[in-house]
């Protein structure tokens, strides 16, 4: 019987959303057996919130000082040595995931299987290749444990009606000190999160400046959405790379996606084709983001953006 | 420091509209320019950067695949990488195997630094670097935007999905590369003909001893699905009513 364990994602006492989507992705694993590890040196209440989850039979809490920041160099060991047992090991594929899994397969032998987009059986994975142009059927090896991230956009967060055991674990590993954690420069803490908002407003390089931007804003606050930007609008410096929606960027899956001055390069188009229902506003009615568009409107964002303003205030 | 060893991939160019072959075996790479893995070309302009500032004296390229990736190990020549080794490995690999290939590169050359990609464009599987530092049991910052190196330390800016995060490191260590570190110098034509005098070792992969990691099959590759072509509003009066009409507004 498979039993697949997942590392949680968690900062300030709250889990991230991402492990409950990893839990969805495990649940797909035909009889799958699912178990959290969370790290952390005070995993109490995270544990508590984790255990509620859907579909999860256990969560174990690995306490200890050296986990106060999140160091892949720190955690994979301890990940690593609470594997034993487990046919699959799973994070999820944000910086946090993406960083650590890696290391963990490497230290187990194994190679990654990165960003499940669907799950086809024990070992069978669809995956995004190519900035999502291709997508490949992939087969890890029976006989080795899979380790894999979990591309979050791909699923919904499991509910919250399970019942977990908890219990926690103390590890004997030797845990490096040479990678130490100075500082968290947070983005704005304001806006609903872009990568769990239900509404996501973005902004491209027709804004055309900083200052242009508030339109964004403005509309986004209306509508209680998150902000993103497409990389044309982060490399012009309209607004900091934590706002990038894309391929290099974040990949959400929001129930609406509004793109303005967007003109939906792959390379964005790969970050929202999750997305429930895209709203395109932009003046060159031959721009690639109509391709994708559920509701289209061509026309100058300058004058649009603050009539909907007003419309949706 | 002494020496930075640079990863740099063949890649399909960035610019190149990606097919999948209709058999489902791949996507199409006949006649398609290939193109140094554009987070690798960050990587080595920051390696040539720290070279420049006198905080390294050799800068290395290496490239793990067939002959053809001698092209792409040329173009960092020309940028002014010092020398080129090429690990001939016939076409494909994978992260763990390459990350094996780097770690008995650094076993020979003794790097201060190991600078990659944070991903490779064409696979986006972002795990050799991390994978590297795992086997050398030494320091990983990845998807870092700033480096800057003081002695045997690192103070590295990482992008991470909050925001940025600055962490310190010791170095030897593997940092790997997001898009906004720096822009890429372009190479002029001198420094091509220069860089042909330039040496570029190639050492087969047989030689490294490297063990075989299991490997992923790739089964089938299809074309993602479409998204179905939407209507178009003429005013915002129609896209509210578009948008209460679908029960988000």
């Amino acid at each position: 019987m498979p039993k697949v364990l997942i590392v949680a994602e968690h900062a300030d006492g709250k889990a991230n959303s991402s492990t409950a989507k990893c839990v969805a992705c495990a649940s797909a694993i035909p009889d799958a057996e699912i178990h959290i590890v969370v790290l952390s040196d005070d995993s109490e209440s995270v544990a508590n919130e984790l255990a509620a989850l859907a579909g999860v039979a256990r969560v174990i809490r690995v306490d200890n000082s050296q986990n106060s920041n999140t160091i892949a160099a720190v955690q994979a060991p301890q990940v690593v040595a609470v594997t034993d047992g487990y046919s699959h090991v799973f994070g999820p594929s944000t910086t946090f995931g993406k960083d650590l899994m890696p290391r963990v397969a490497a230290l187990l032998g194994v190679n990654q299987v990165s960003d499940i987009m669907e799950v086809l059986g024990s070992h069978s994975f669809k995956r995004p290749v190519y900035a999502g142009n291709a997508v490949v059927t992939v087969e890890a090896p029976s006989d080795s444990i899979v380790v894999a991230t979990v591309r979050v956009a791909s699923y919904r967060s499991v509910p919250n009606d399970g019942g977990a055991t908890i219990d926690a674990v103390t590890i004997e590993a030797e845990l490096p000190a040479h990678t130490r954690f100075l500082e968290l420069q947070a983005g704005s803490a304001d806006r609903p999160d872009l990568q769990t908002a239900a509404t996501v407003v973005a902004g491209g390089r027709a804004l055309g400046s900083t200052e242009s931007f508030d339109l964004i804003y403005k509309l986004a606050d209306a509508l209680g959405a998150g902000v993103g930007a497409s990389r044309a609008a982060v490399d012009a410096g309209y607004v900091p790379n934590e706002m990038q929606v894309g391929q290099t960027g974040k990949i959400i899956a929001p129930d609406l996606y509004i793109a303005i001055g967007i003109s939906g390069a792959i390379q964005h188009l790969t970050g929202i084709k999750d997305a429930g229902t895209i709203v395109a506003i932009n003046k060159d009615g031959e721009a690639p983001i109509f391709e994708v568009a559920d509701i289209g409107l061509v026309g100058d964002l300058f004058t649009i953006v603050p009539e909907l303003q007003d419309a949706v205030s | 420091m002494d020496k930075i060893l640079v990863g740099l991939k063949r890649v399909v160019d960035y610019n190149v509209r990606v097919r999948v072959r209709s058999d489902g075996s791949g996507v199409e790479t006949d006649g398609v320019k290939m193109s140094i893995n554009p987070f690798d070309e960050i990587a080595l302009e920051e390696a040539l950067r720290i070279k420049e500032r006198g905080d390294a004296s050799e800068v290395i390229v290496v490239s793990i695949g067939g002959n053809d990736s001698q092209q792409q190990l040329r173009t960092g020549l020309a940028m002014g990488a010092d020398r080129a080794i090429l690990v001939d490995s016939g076409e494909s690999g994978d992260p763990l195997t390459y990350a094996r290939v780097f770690l008995a590169l650094i076993e020979r050359e003794n790097p201060g630094l190991v600078i990659l990609g944070k991903q490779a464009i064409d696979n986006d599987n972002s795990q050799t670097g991390q994978m590297l530092a795992a086997l050398w049991d030494r320091p990983q910052a990845t998807f870092a935007s700033k480096l800057e190196v003081n002695g045997d330390k690192a103070t590295v800016t990482r992008e991470v999905d909050v925001g940025l995060e600055i962490v310190e490191i010791d170095l030897p260590a593997v940092v790997t590369v997001d898009l906004r570190m720096n822009e890429p110098r372009y190479v002029k034509l001198p420094d091509i003909m220069k860089a042909k005098k330039k040496p570029l070792d190639t050492i087969d992969i047989a030689e490294l001893n490297i063990e075989q990691a299991p490997a992923i099959k790739e089964v089938n590759f299809e074309p993602p699905s479409d998204r179905e072509k939407g209507v178009l509003v003429d005013d915002v009066a129609g896209l509210v009513a578009a948008l209460k009409d679908k029960g988000l507004l």
